[in-house]
């Protein structure tokens, strides 16, 4: 392995996500019965025309902003010409020599020393991405094959790298990173189950220190994320073995099985198709001029990298608490919308990530479903900092909410959960919990103030979650200090 | 003696129907009866349907009784070349692939035309795909020539040239890739007008080279010419090769734009291969509008003599990608033969394509190959530019060109069978409109001493048809060629 290098480049297909097709009206969709999502332009039915679905245009222009490339000036369409019976007319309408975007990046991470350690950052180079439509499924039988065109004409990007990564990490970073601009940009939502993200990895290993690249093949069907990392080492060490054992790597397309780990070669470069692409002459070409360009530039979001680090600066928030907000663009703007409303950004991020994750997660609920909405948990938080209830009182409070949608203050006062106990009982309780817990009382002698904490819990429970937080933590500090 | 139903313009039954002379039931029981008198000889129709076209005139003529008439053309038959999609009606492109295919929509110009109340009746014979200039490449028998039915009546819209002809229709809709509306209307002595690129939309035509195919009339005049244009010409949002351009009224416009117009003569248009009666006759015609106070200058169109080899390239490279769809997997023609996926492709289009089209398919092929696609189809998408520069340069001074239509009147069937280039030379005038996307019409300009019709090609600028149809109308003022009849009853069939 060590006298060798690998070098990847990937090719994503990307679903757009639009409400009607790449060339005609007929609605996308996935999981519905066969062939109904069609019409006689889907079918290919003698005489139809395509017609260009300007969302989908505008789509993969938005996603070359995003991704830095530079947008070509017009949009030109060809013709790829093939015989498969999943393509209705055989040939797929893509784009060929002149993409929309060229060039731009994807910035990827790799994971860190620790779940908790921010790993190391990359830019990974795109040479294109392009638009195309989508072709059916074939469904084999034992005895016949039949094809589904609900997928026929789906907007599809193709998006390629250049042979840029060294080893299967970076593919699986290089994934989850797009994914997350796809998800941002609402382009598309990338679900790989569902097909909306497909991927295939041209994989070449050559010795240490060679300029000119090994003999590549292809990979395809690595149709999970995990899949192409797995499928990636699979290739690497068996180009290696090959190798090794004095063979040559032969140029070819091979089929990487995800449930058994194993590959077979589909075709080598001798029975590679001759596409005959030429501009399809159905379809003028369209222009794509500043205003339009504009407008969409107006309505990229932040990239979630950029997010991640302003999180990080301006808030103070930890790595891993970013690292579990931006992913999800929804999670973050929630994340954002409540501390505008009440400060407390590491109180705030730890309320979405723990208490509120895991209530939606209960409820089968999104974001956006859920009832404890940004107001609800800044009014919540609020009422902790101000010492009006016990954070044990809180986390009740906030079920309630969840099931209710009700603001925090009349859930308190209803169930009279504010923290109210008397002075004298604060301080008999306090002494109590000193008195009961002389290790920790030690501990704190010590100079560990953290160690307070300890006596906090037998107050609250003798409190019955009824006393001032902040109250007890001033009470037990005047004891013991005493 | 009164000229039959059965030959009388569109205008002049428009009008009858208006004053409720005759009904739209008589007139297409009229059509309905000489087509079934003459088809066994002419062969035009694939196929029609008695029973439907006689239901759309009883809802036309309660429309009239309602006061509710849609215009002009409302209780009019109209024949269709049978690559033009009707709902419900057999769509074969006169191939064995499609022979069973009943297509499940409209074409755009089928629905315009209903939208205004004409009748769609028949589906006319064709060259297969619209492949050939003499409507024998059919995959169901040739169409004969009315004016003498051993010869051909051009193609590819043959069909929708010889019913005019023969009395089985009063107006039909062909379409025109090279000069396949064109030539036949010369052949057969009708009028018809092949469009602007752009003009018409293609949706529902089954294609055979996009970047050339057109749809356009056939009309006894080119009044009538100028009511079918008005009903079908406009932009579709389902084509996006279709212009989006204000449609004057082409019929009022004849009377309003009355020349004297300039009119330019293709040097290159005049020369070997040319026969003297037509010759004669195109010659005859320049010299009327000559009389009629038009300039009359010699152009030169330098390129033309590219244009038959560019159209070969363009054309049969966008047939191969074209008719890749008709593979026996959705529909048309399967074969019962095939063992696997490959073969069933192989089989179905062998047994489903005739000689011609499997020859274009090649030809387009290896055009666009790799390696070959530089020398062949780019090359010639560069010489198409500089044709359409000849047309627009030769523009700057003159308002439209006349041409023959054709070099010969109507040939024998089988004369040019085995010889396909000479076959595709009966284009050498036609073709040159069609890759610089121009209109074009031919109208008849007088007969061969044998009685064959003999067409004048005027052609326009891009979107000039008002002023194309003006032109053209002004010669027909002053000519009766239009009203003479083919006898079919003399001459005897032709087994088929």
């Amino acid at each position: 392995m060590n006298e060798y290098e690998v070098v990847i480049g990937l090719e994503v297909h990307v679903q757009v996500k639009t409400n009607s097709k790449m060339f005609t009206r007929v609605k996308t969709g996935f999981g519905f019965p066969e062939n109904t999502l069609t019409d006689p332009v889907v079918l290919a039915l003698p005489g139809v025309l395509p017609v260009m679905n300007h969302a989908a245009l505008d789509a993969i222009v938005k996603s070359g902003l995003l991704l830095g490339c530079e947008i070509a000036p017009l949009c030109k369409w060809d013709r790829k010409n093939y015989f498969y019976p999943d393509s209705p007319k055989n040939y797929q309408i893509s784009q060929y020599d002149q993409p929309i975007c060229l060039k731009g990046h994807v910035e990827i991470e790799l994971p860190g020393a620790a779940r908790n350690i921010m790993g190391e950052h990359k830019l990974i180079p795109l040479t294109r991405i392009h638009l195309e439509e989508d072709v059916g499924k074939l469904n084999h039988g034992a005895f016949e094959s039949l094809i589904d065109y609900n997928r026929a004409g789906t907007p599809l990007m193709e998006i390629v790298t250049d042979p840029a990564m060294q080893n299967a990490d970076e593919a699986f970073a290089f994934l989850t990173a797009l994914k997350t601009v796809m998800v941002y940009g609402g382009i598309s939502d990338c679900d790989m189950e569902k097909g909306q993200m497909r991927c295939d990895a041209n994989i070449s290993i050559r010795p240490k220190g060679q300029k000119e690249l090994g003999t590549k093949v292809e990979l395809k069907n690595l149709n999970s994320i995990s899949y192409v990392r797995d499928g990636i080492s699979h290739e690497i060490l068996r180009q290696l073995s090959v190798v090794k054992s004095g063979g040559k790597i032969v140029q070819e397309t091979r089929d990487y099985d995800g449930q058994t780990g194993t590959s077979q070669s589909l075709r080598t470069k001798e029975d590679a198709h001759d596409y005959r692409y030429f501009p399809d002459p159905d379809l003028m070409p369209v222009k794509v001029d500043e205003p339009w360009k504009a407008r969409l530039k107006a309505e990229c979001p932040e990239m979630p990298f950029d997010k991640q680090r302003r999180f990080m600066k301006d808030y103070e928030i930890p790595y891993t608490i970013t690292s579990v907000l931006v992913p999800d663009k929804a999670l973050s703007d929630y994340f954002e919308a409540t501390v505008k409303l009440c400060g407390q950004a590491q109180a705030v991020g730890n309320w979405v990530t723990n208490d509120l994750l895991r209530e939606i997660g209960k409820r089968g609920e999104s974001i956006a479903q859920s009832k404890v909405k940004p107001e609800n948990l800044a009014a919540l938080i609020r009422l902790i900092t101000a010492g009006t209830i016990s954070t044990t009182a809180a986390r009740e409070v906030f079920t309630e909410i969840a099931s209710s949608g009700e603001m925090p203050d009349g859930i308190v006062e209803r169930k009279g959960l504010k923290a109210s106990a008397s002075s004298d009982d604060l301080e008999l309780w306090c002494k109590d919990a000193i008195a009961s817990d002389p290790k920790a009382l030690a501990e704190f002698k010590a100079g560990k103030d953290s160690a307070i904490n300890a006596f906090k819990g037998p107050v609250m429970k003798a409190a019955k979650g009824k006393a001032n937080p902040k109250l007890v933590d001033e009470t037990l500090r005047r004891l013991l200090a005493l | 003696m009164s000229t039959p139903l059965y030959f009388k313009s569109v205008a002049e039954l428009s009008s009858e129907l208006s004053t409720k002379k005759i009904s739209s039931v008589e007139l297409t029981q009229a059509i309905i009866a000489r087509t079934k008198a003459v088809d066994s000889k002419v062969h035009a129709f694939n196929s029609f349907d008695e029973t439907d076209v006689l239901s759309q005139a009883k809802l036309s003529d309660e429309r009239r009784s309602l006061g509710k008439t849609l215009g002009a053309l409302d209780g009019i038959p109209i024949g269709f070349k049978d690559v033009i999609s009707v709902k419900g009606q057999p769509l074969t492109a006169s191939s064995n692939m499609l022979k069973n295919f009943i297509s499940p929509y409209d074409a755009t110009v089928t629905e315009k035309l209903k939208a205004v109340g004409a009748l769609s009746w028949g589906r006319l014979n064709l060259d297969e795909f619209a492949m050939g200039s003499s409507t024998e490449n059919s995959a169901f028998g040739q169409t004969h020539n009315p004016w003498d039915l051993d010869r051909v009546p051009g193609g590819s819209s043959g069909g929708s040239a010889a019913a005019l002809a023969a009395g089985e229709a009063p107006a039909t809709l062909g379409s025109d890739t090279g000069g396949s509306i064109r030539q036949p209307a010369a052949l057969c002595g009708v009028v018809g007008l092949k469009p602007t690129y752009g003009l018409i939309s293609r949706y529902g035509l089954i294609a055979f080279a996009s970047s050339l195919d057109q749809i356009g009339p056939f009309t006894r005049t080119v009044e009538d010419s100028a009511i079918m244009l008005g009903a079908i010409a406009g932009h579709d949002p389902r084509d996006s090769t279709s212009f989006k351009t204000q449609i004057p009224d082409y019929r009022a416009e004849l009377k309003n734009r009355k020349g004297p117009w300039k009119l330019g003569i293709p040097k290159e248009y005049f020369g070997e291969g040319l026969d003297p009666e037509v010759a004669h006759a195109v010659e005859s015609a320049i010299h009327f509008y000559k009389s009629k106070g038009c300039e009359i200058k010699e152009i030169s169109l330098p390129h033309t003599k590219y244009a038959v080899g560019v159209y070969y390239i363009i054309a049969t490279a966008e047939c191969s990608s074209n008719l890749a769809r008709y593979d026996g997997v959705r529909y048309g023609h399967r074969s019962k033969e095939a063992t696997d996926i490959l073969d069933l492709y192989f089989k179905s289009r062998a047994e489903g394509f005739g000689a011609e089209v499997k020859r274009r398919i090649i030809l387009g092929t290896y055009v666009l190959s790799s390696g070959y696609q530089d020398a062949y189809y780019v090359r010639a998408q560069k010489v198409r530019t500089l044709i359409r520069r000849d047309f627009l340069d030769a523009y700057k001074d003159i308002d439209a060109v006349i041409t023959p239509t054709s070099p010969t009147p109507a040939f024998k069937a089988g004369e040019k069978a085995a010889n396909p280039l000479a076959m595709y030379l009966c284009d050498v005038y036609t073709i040159g409109v069609n890759l610089a996307g121009l209109p074009g019409i031919s109208i008849p300009c007088g007969y061969s001493k044998s009685g064959l019709p003999i067409g004048l090609q005027l052609i326009g600028k891009p979107y000039g048809e008002a002023d194309l149809l003006a032109l053209a109308h002004s010669y027909e003022l002053e000519h009766s060629w239009g009203t003479r009849f083919p006898d079919l009853e003399a001459q005897k069939g032709v087994r088929l």
